[in-house]
């Protein structure tokens, strides 16, 4: 089965998940473009165009949309190749989500567009969307739970058909992801549609906003995780292929995505660190568990230098750090999910800062967050991403990835990295002077603090226009991979396990287990601060639009 | 289920540095008192102008309590009362704060003074300005149009 | 003799070719940087007010 291609119709499904995520990469990136030179001070939306209209698409296109496309699209092509072509009703299911996820982009982004949601991603009440604004994202999020289903369905088909045997390491991957994901989204699906909507249709005339927040964050690290996730199952199984070396652990990958499962999701607080209304003790309960979550990041690491050494001494690396010279790099498959990986590093160390409990007073809402999550999510995820999609669109077109296009891919992935060096790094500097956030440009009355930031706001400047350059040579690469390389075969690269006769623990496919312990933990996280929420609740905010 | 001698060395250095981490937060918490501002009181958004403190936002003196000032903001879109404030230096204050309409952040640049103001509920966070200078505060959460226009100014005069 | 010596070869060839301490130096450089990274901000938190 490993050996097969993955099925044309099934390749199609996951094709057109991906130019839904390339189209919200160019739309995207042009938005982001548009933010650092407003912020650089040198330039000025033409036509009346809102900074924080521009800031919300910026978001939802990139934050929201072209990584749930990315990732459903990936995770049905990985459980399609490793457990089998889909069934025509898994399929089915799969269009159904698709649709229902490109219905509601539609209709969140002509909000947007028409200026009746500039409200970011974050959709913080009691700032109020148009109602539509709402169900879209909400018809985005269901459309995502139908492609899950798809997933859901086909490994546990596999499992009736293969009694007694672990599912296949992608499958497997993409199950915890997507079963991840449903736990998470059931919060910020009961704010929207219990709170939010009833509010922006005028049924309901104040919202709590303390309840509501609490939802949005008890989905909104899991999130992050849920971007994260797919990534690190093309670092632990395709990367190793890829270099032509072995998984190096079968197990230990398992299990560490099993905590993720356990630990991503009751750890919101440590984004609502510095707001009013939760016991600080709480808080800080949040705060461990989140630092709980940091550790299968670890095992990651090591998991991943261990692949990359026992490769290059193979190949007669010798010394400390001989194997390191004998990684492929020129291969873009590689490379490009390399930087990300080595962005992980300091983003991993920022995001240990943000979660410390009172030190989140230093960064919180400053410039250093946006500079952290341009490592994580931007950078880390983002060129994995597009290392994937360097062998499986070909793949799924029946089109090569030829010799120039590998070398584009090799020139995009540096001028990332360069571009992300300044940009995130000016963001980490100018975040810890105290600059903020989610700000058009202002010098605040002449403030002699705030006059510190623009050379930093010129660095950002300097780095996102070179990024711009690079989602062009990726928009390229994409529309050249799809339509434009010339006919064959390209491999979709399964790695194996080095010690094949270690199999894995029959316990990690015992859901009742996990998923009963996730839920145990969200209820020890939570319930407690979330019944004194709703019991000592202020009087409820009316809506404003502010814009 | 095999695990490589070398990383539980790791693991184990790991663990041990996110021990420490969260040893010298929770130490620094809940034995110092340097908590996140948590502040558990509500208000009527609506009356926030009827209600003290913030009938009279501004730097006031206090007797009997474990601070000696209490500075008293109210945030709106877009703009805090009060512009402008002078502090003397090393005063113990407690900085209050809360909002009229949407939520927005409260930032002194510099300084850890940083806090969600949120509809409904006030914000404390209590500190000793020991250093003098003019520091900016600045709303750090989107709230609208002006966002980026929302300022005060706090001077630490001896 | 002649066997330890043959067991002495066997064991360097085996210890080059699965040999993990590059990935044990590389993880710790990770974990220092963590470490002084956090420091470094802890040390910001406790210089201002």
């Amino acid at each position: 089965m490993l050996s097969q291609k993955v099925d044309r119709r099934d390749g199609k499904l996951a094709m057109a998940h991906f130019y839904v995520a390339f189209i919200a990469l160019a739309i995207g990136g042009l938005a982001g473009l548009l933010q650092v030179l407003v912020r650089s001070g040198k330039f000025e939306l033409p036509a009346g165009i809102g900074y924080y209209q521009v800031l919300t698409v910026h978001g939802v296109v990139l934050g929201l949309v072209l990584t749930t496309f990315f990732i459903m699209g990936f995770q049905l092509a990985a459980t399609s190749k490793t457990s089998g072509t889909l069934t025509s009703k898994q399929r089915t299911i799969g269009w159904i989500g698709f649709w229902t996820m490109t219905i509601g982009t539609a209709l969140a982004a002509t909000m947007i567009l028409l200026n009746e949601a500039t409200v970011l991603y974050t959709f913080y009440a009691p700032l109020q969307a148009h109602a539509l604004y709402y169900i879209g994202l909400t018809l985005v999020i269901v459309g995502s739970w139908l492609d899950g289903a798809a997933i859901i369905m086909k490994y546990t088909e596999w499992r009736k058909a293969n009694p007694g045997q672990p599912s296949p390491l992608m499958t497997f991957m993409s199950l915890v992801n997507t079963l991840m994901w449903m736990v998470a989204t059931i919060g910020v699906a009961s704010t929207v549609l219990i709170q939010l909507l009833p509010w922006s249709l005028g049924l309901v005339e104040t919202v709590n906003v303390g309840v509501s927040r609490t939802l949005f964050w008890y989905f909104g690290h899991p999130l992050v995780y849920f971007w994260l996730l797919p990534a690190y199952m093309a670092w632990y199984v395709v990367i190793p292929k890829v270099i032509g070396a072995k998984v190096f652990s079968d197990s230990l990958a398992r299990m560490s995505f099993i905590l993720f499962l356990l630990f991503s999701i009751p750890v919101g607080f440590h984004h609502q660190l510095l707001e009013p209304g939760i016991d600080p003790a709480w808080k800080f309960l949040q705060v461990i568990l989140t630092f709980l979550v940091v550790i299968p990041s670890l095992m990651t690491a090591f998991s991943l230098f261990a692949t990359f050494e026992s490769f290059g001494r193979s190949k007669g690396g010798s010394g400390l750090f001989g194997w390191f010279k004998k990684l492929p790099w020129g291969d873009a498959r590689f490379t490009v999910p390399f930087i990300g990986m080595v962005a992980f590093i300091p983003a991993g160390a920022g995001g240990i800062v943000n979660a410390s409990h009172q030190m989140n007073q230093v960064v919180h809402n400053t410039i250093w967050v946006t500079g952290h999550f341009h490592l994580t999510v931007a950078t880390a995820v983002v060129l994995t991403f597009f290392g994937v999609s360097f062998w499986l669109v070909p793949h799924l077109t029946g089109r090569k990835l030829t010799k120039k296009i590998n070398k584009l891919g090799l020139i995009q992935g540096s001028l990332w990295a360069i571009g992300m060096t300044f940009m995130s790094g000016a963001m980490h500097a100018a975040g810890l002077l105290g600059a903020p956030r989610r700000s058009a440009y202002s010098e605040y009355g002449g403030a002699a603090q705030a006059i510190e930031w623009i050379p930093y706001q010129i660095a950002q400047a300097v780095g996102g226009s070179i990024l711009f350059i690079a989602i062009i040579l990726m928009l390229y690469i994409f529309i050249n991979l799809a339509f434009f390389a010339p006919k064959g075969e390209e491999e979709f690269p399964v790695g194996e396990v080095a010690h094949e006769a270690e199999k894995a623990p029959m316990v990690f496919e015992n859901w009742k287990l996990w998923l009963g312990i996730t839920v145990l933990l969200v209820l020890f996280a939570y319930t407690v601060p979330f019944i004194d929420m709703i019991q000592n609740a202020p009087p409820g905010a009316k809506g404003f639009k502010l814009w | 289920m095999h695990m490589h001698k070398f990383e539980k060395v790791w693991l184990i250095f790991g663990v041990a540095a996110l021990l420490v981490f969260l040893t010298v937060l929770g130490v620094s918490a809940f034995y110092l008192g340097n908590q996140p501002p948590s502040c558990l009181a509500t208000i009527d958004p609506e009356k926030v102008d009827t209600t003290a403190p913030f009938n009279e936002p501004g730097l006031k003196k206090v007797e009997g309590k474990d601070w000696d000032y209490e500075l008293v903001f109210v945030a709106q879109a877009f703009a805090y009362t009060p512009g402008e404030v002078e502090v003397p230096l090393g005063a113990k204050v407690k900085v209050i704060a809360t909002t009229k309409d949407v939520i927005h952040g409260f930032e002194v640049a510099g300084t850890n003074i940083n806090m969600m103001v949120e509809p409904g509920y006030i914000s404390e966070h209590v500190t000793v300005f020991d250093k003098p200078g003019e520091y900016l505060i600045l709303c750090n959460e989107y709230c609208g149009t002006g966002h980026h226009m929302m300022t005060s100014k706090i001077k630490v005069v001896e | 003799m002649a066997q330890t010596q043959l067991k002495n070869k066997t064991h360097t060839e085996v210890e080059d070719g699965s040999s993990l301490k590059g990935t044990l130096a590389s993880v710790f450089f990770v974990g220092i940087f963590i470490v002084l990274t956090w420091v470094g901000v802890y040390f910001l938190y406790l210089d201002r007010f």
